[in-house]
């Protein structure tokens, strides 16, 4: 799935909202400005970033549920940006959601059965063997019982729900799912099933995934691609074993420094953020997280750093002074206070090679970027 | 497929808890919320006895002709015979109480008053139901356009119910109504009661959908960014199956509560129009004509404005109590 | 602030504007000729023909309404016949009266705002407070008692309970007078003795509204996590109440007195003609019995004016009750 063309293709696409407070100032929300990715059949992108940086934004534009301000998408080839309801209709069937509240997401005074079976009546199709068997079937696909075909969703549970919300997903057979936030309403207990089951689904049916989240240990878990998000942007993009083990912008090494670790007891490797996310009414002049990033020069604040692809590599960043080398345990313990920007030279030299996965050797980690189908591999050690 | 249903189902086992043993199994059928509501009204003996009463009502009315038969007095007869010769007072105690006229007569007129209550119920009761029929149908479609489309659609529904509301609606009907009625017909000609009970409902509807129409609109609003509603659009559905499949349904008890509250609202509203002059003519048996009539008997018949009064009063606290035990059964988180 | 505040006023006016041209159009063009209404009994045809020359009706319509609101606007010169110069407001000439309308909206105004502002301060304080005891006294029998009180309230009709009230005080005990309207400023006891009767009954119907509506937002608010965290943080009952939770409460409160309010100063038709009092709903009935339509067209525009402001001053209180409120 190398070289294919994109199932999903995504140029410049952004999302500004108008606001208007007081008399005049009207201002606008940047919430996505500008993204660039691509998703093949069959693979699995995650998106994440804080709360606010425009990943569900993201999310409801790439299934239209909100009109794109700029960009294009398309998908499998067709301009879907501008595309009418009637024009849409057929690329419905391959491109849907699935909601991060399964409390709201499922109509209260419909019957899972009438809820699952919504897609295939307001699309007027009707599979062989008639609508309720196919619902039953997806139902069993989903991991509930056919014969709760009849109930409301206010008998099930949460995990139930969302798989009721899966199954509804499903029902018209689709090559992409956009997950907002499938799991992050679910109790830890119960997010690991819907996890596993999505990834079963993806495997069966080959399905393409957009997986937002903000759970980054969920997203190691489920996707094969990482693209990081903060204020509308992407920041760094690749392959899951590149941004986790070796990510190169400051924003992707501080959001894995807050995983909370087990096995590293206190607040050593945690780098901390100074200050809060800037408002997207009025983003950062260059790059946007200079204004928390301890290795910012005056670069950053004049010239907006592109994403692009160091050294060949598949593993995109948009930053003036990419990190290099593996997340070391204690991380670049430079506290973020500190705005030397010689701090984080520090890490170059790790004091421990704590991955063991990676080659400690960190004289140009980029170029050991390891081809999709071992990270396929790695990824598999990671899950299981 | 290689999926782990069995995972799955035994969780889904767990999580329902109970009713997963293989007898009870067949007849998995879930109970909706509206059962549920039913369920609860059942219960609640307020409805119950709100209810009953209601059905009384409606019975009564709806067999009107058959009691005046069985009771041996139409609407129209009069008994002038039985009025003093002075000043038309009925002769007898409480009004002219006796067996053959259970409630007594009419003073002036001489005619029977329960058979006119009777009738007056009909007449009452058509109207309230119809004129709330017409106005919550009218009030939910434009709540649920202005709600769901919003913008322009959404400024212009709103200031259209902001100027209905504006309307001094007393003054209006009172202006209207003979207007109307010489629009149709002449000076000097008889205007059948169907029109005037018509124009009476038409009225009523037009300006009582306003509430309906708040109501409504500020469900729809709060629905209609509900992820389920999104979940519809995402699969392609037009506005006829977001407006009728998705959003109604969950908004059908608000209204169902606001339509059983909007009928004794008409029932007064008649009798108001009727106290003020305008409304039937008095060929048509109303309880707004009969207590406009008797108030002018307040002290010389008491009788007579105590049966129409009494029981207009119970028939509207009927409606009341049972639209309060309705509101309480739909939506169990207000009240009690 | 400024700039909602302009646009309610600009969707305001332009209410009061449709709301003028609708009643202008209807009783000009239906089928019923004003100036036969308008001139007394036995009205010969040539002085019909005055009135109709008089009142601009064989002018166009659009004449004649953009007469009527530069008479509102700026004042207009009427003619002799009807009084002469006209100072604005200028709301016409009434025939059937034989004065100026605006004359008798001085008259008739005060006997209206007599009757309802005090009614409307004790129908909101018996509503609320019946509303917030029952709330606090949930399921007790105080509880029942408000409940059933403002049932009975709601299902009463105005001109029953007049009728009753007047039965009673007036005609068989004799401990109030026949109800009348005297200024307050002449004789403030003679006032109140006057008209207490018409605030008691349309204080019983209202303030059951109230007490329905306030209890159950209140009970609503008291579940609600603020009002925990309140109490959780030793803030004494009545504060937590008081402060917090009857301003929750009181919103929808507010909306709907806003209404009635506005509603019932455009003229309580029903109350003035049941207790014989002459305000601007016995006015307008008159009016419109008489087919006096100068008058008719200024209580109308009167009424919309008094709902179309309190709608206004409502959604200023919201947001000074509701912070949540955003005004733009």
């Amino acid at each position: 799935m190398s070289e294919t063309e994109p199932l999903l293709r995504v140029r410049g696409l952004a999302k500004h909202f108008p606001v208007r407070t007081g008399l005049r100032s009207k201002g606008l929300v940047r919430a996505v400005d500008g993204l660039d990715f691509d998703v093949r059949a069959g693979e699995t992108l995650g998106l994440v970033g804080e709360s606010g940086c425009g990943k569900t934004t993201t999310g409801r534009m790439l299934v239209r549920l909100l009109a794109p301000s700029a960009g294009t998408i398309e998908f499998a080839g067709r301009d879907i940006t501008h595309a009418r309801r009637r024009e849409l209709r057929p690329l419905r069937q391959d491109l849907q959601i699935i909601f991060q509240d399964p409390y709201a997401s499922l109509n209260p005074r419909h019957t899972v059965g009438r809820i699952v079976a919504m897609p295939l009546q307001v699309n007027g199709i009707d599979p062989p063997g008639g609508v309720r068997k196919r619902v039953q079937e997806l139902l069993e696909l989903v991991g509930l019982n056919p014969e709760h075909y009849n109930r409301y969703p206010h008998e099930f549970s949460g995990g139930q729900r969302q798989r009721v919300g899966i199954a509804r997903a499903l029902a018209l057979r689709p090559k992409l799912i956009v997950a907002d936030e499938p799991v992050s309403a679910l109790d830890v207990s119960i997010q690991a099933q819907v996890i596993n089951l999505l990834r079963d689904l993806q495997r069966d049916l080959d399905l393409a995934f957009v997986f937002i989240a903000h759970d980054l240990a969920v997203v190691r878990h489920f996707c094969q691609r990482v693209a990081v998000m903060y204020l509308g942007r992407i920041v760094e993009i690749g392959d899951r074993a590149d941004i986790y083990e070796r990510p190169q912008h400051p924003y992707t090494r501080a959001l894995l420094s807050a995983i909370p670790d087990v096995t590293a007891l206190g607040p050593a490797g945690r780098i901390r953020l100074a200050g809060d996310v800037p408002t997207p009414l009025d983003p950062p002049s260059g790059c946007r997280f200079r204004t928390r990033c301890w290795k910012a020069q005056d670069i950053c604040a004049t010239e907006e750093p592109a994403l692009v692809a160091r050294d060949g590599g598949r593993q995109a960043t948009a930053c003036h002074f990419p990190e290099s080398g593996p997340v070391a345990a204690g991380g670049p313990a430079v506290p973020a206070e500190s705005a030397d920007p010689a701090g984080p030279a520090v890490p170059a030299v790790p004091a421990v090679p704590a991955v063991p996965a990676v080659p400690a050797g960190s004289a140009a980690p980029a170029e050991s970027v390891a081809p999709a189908g071992s990270v396929g591999a790695s990824g598999e050690e990671v899950a299981k | 497929m290689s999926l782990s249903p069995i995972e799955g189902v035994a969780l889904a086992e767990i999580e329902s808890g109970g009713d997963g043993d293989a007898p009870k199994r067949r007849g998995v059928v879930g109970r909706s919320p509206g059962q549920l509501a039913v369920a609860r009204l059942r219960r609640d003996r307020t409805a119950r006895v709100s209810g009953a009463l209601l059905v009384f009502f409606v019975v009564v009315a709806l067999i009107a002709p058959l009691l005046s038969m069985l009771y041996g007095v139409g609407p129209g007869e009069d008994f002038k015979g039985k009025l003093d010769r002075c000043c038309g007072m009925p002769l007898g105690y409480l009004g002219g109480i006796s067996g053959d006229h259970w409630f007594g007569l009419e003073p002036g007129t001489g005619r029977d008053i329960f058979i006119r209550m009777v009738y007056g119920l009909r007449t009452s009761l058509l109207i309230a139901f119809s004129a709330a029929l017409l106005s919550t149908a009218l009030g939910v479609t434009l709540g649920v356009v202005a709600g769901y489309l919003g913008g322009w659609v959404d400024a212009v529904v709103t200031w259209i119910t902001d100027l209905v509301l504006a309307m001094p609606f007393l003054i209006i009907a009172l202006a209207l109504m003979p207007t109307l009625v010489l629009r149709f017909y002449g000076e000097r000609d008889a205007v059948p009661e169907a029109f005037g009970v018509a124009m009476l409902i038409a009225i009523f509807a037009v300006f009582g959908w306003t509430s309906t129409a708040r109501l409504v609109r500020g469900q729809v609003i709060t629905l209609r960014e509900r992820e389920f509603v999104e979940a519809a659009r995402a699969s392609g559905a037009g506005l006829g199956h977001m407006l009728f499949r998705q959003l109604l349904p969950n908004i059908w008890a608000p209204i169902l509560v606001a339509f059983s509250l909007a009928v004794p609202q008409f029932i007064t509203s008649e009798a108001a129009l009727a106290f003020i002059g305008v409304g039937l003519t008095d060929e048509t048996p109303s309880f707004g004509r009969m207590i406009y009539r008797s108030l002018d008997y307040l002290q010389t018949d008491p009788a007579y404005v105590f049966f129409p009064g009494v029981t207009i009063f119970a028939l509207v606290l009927a409606f009341n109590l049972f639209g309060d035990a309705l509101r309480d059964a739909l939506d169990p988180k207000s009240s009690r | 602030m400024a700039r909602f505040l302009i646009k309610r006023i600009f969707s305001a006016t332009l209410t009061l504007f449709v709301v003028s041209v609708l009643t202008f159009l209807m009783f000009f063009a239906l089928p019923r000729d004003p100036v036969s209404g308008m001139c007394p009994k036995n009205c010969n045809p040539e002085r019909l023909e005055r009135v109709r020359q008089e009142l601009g009706l064989r002018d166009p319509l659009v004449t004649q309404y953009a007469g009527y609101m530069k008479g509102i606007v700026t004042g207009r010169d009427l003619g002799s016949a009807q009084g002469g110069r006209c100072d604005a407001p200028c709301l016409g000439w009434s025939y059937v009266a034989n004065e100026a309308v605006s004359d008798t909206i001085a008259r008739v105004l005060p006997v209206t705002l007599s009757i309802v502002i005090p009614a409307a301060v004790l129908w909101l304080l018996l509503g609320v407070g019946l509303g917030m005891v029952s709330a606090l006294r949930r399921g007790t029998w105080v509880d029942r008692a408000a409940i059933g009180f403002s049932l009975t309230g709601a299902s009463l009709q105005l001109y029953f309970v007049g009728a009753v009230l007047l039965l009673v005080f007036v005609y068989t005990t004799r401990l109030l007078p026949v109800p009348s309207y005297t200024s307050i400023f002449d004789n403030p006891l003679k006032w109140a003795s006057g008209l207490v009767l018409a605030w008691v009954a349309l204080a019983f119907l209202f303030s059951a509204i109230y007490a329905r509506l306030s209890r159950a937002q209140m009970l609503e608010t008291l579940s609600e996590d603020f009002v925990r965290t309140a109490r959780a943080k030793g803030l004494a009952k009545p504060q937590v109440y008081g402060r917090h939770a009857l301003r929750a409460a009181i919103t929808p409160v507010v909306t709907i007195a806003g209404l009635d309010v506005g509603g019932a100063l455009g003229g309580t038709v029903i109350t003035e003609l049941t207790f014989g009092l002459t305000g601007l709903g016995r006015t307008a009935v008159d009016a419109v019995k008489a087919g006096d339509l100068p008058t008719i067209m200024a209580t109308v525009l009167i009424a919309a004016f008094f709902v179309v402001v309190a709608n206004l001053v409502v959604d200023l209180l919201y947001a000074a009750i509701d912070p949540r409120v955003r005004l733009g």
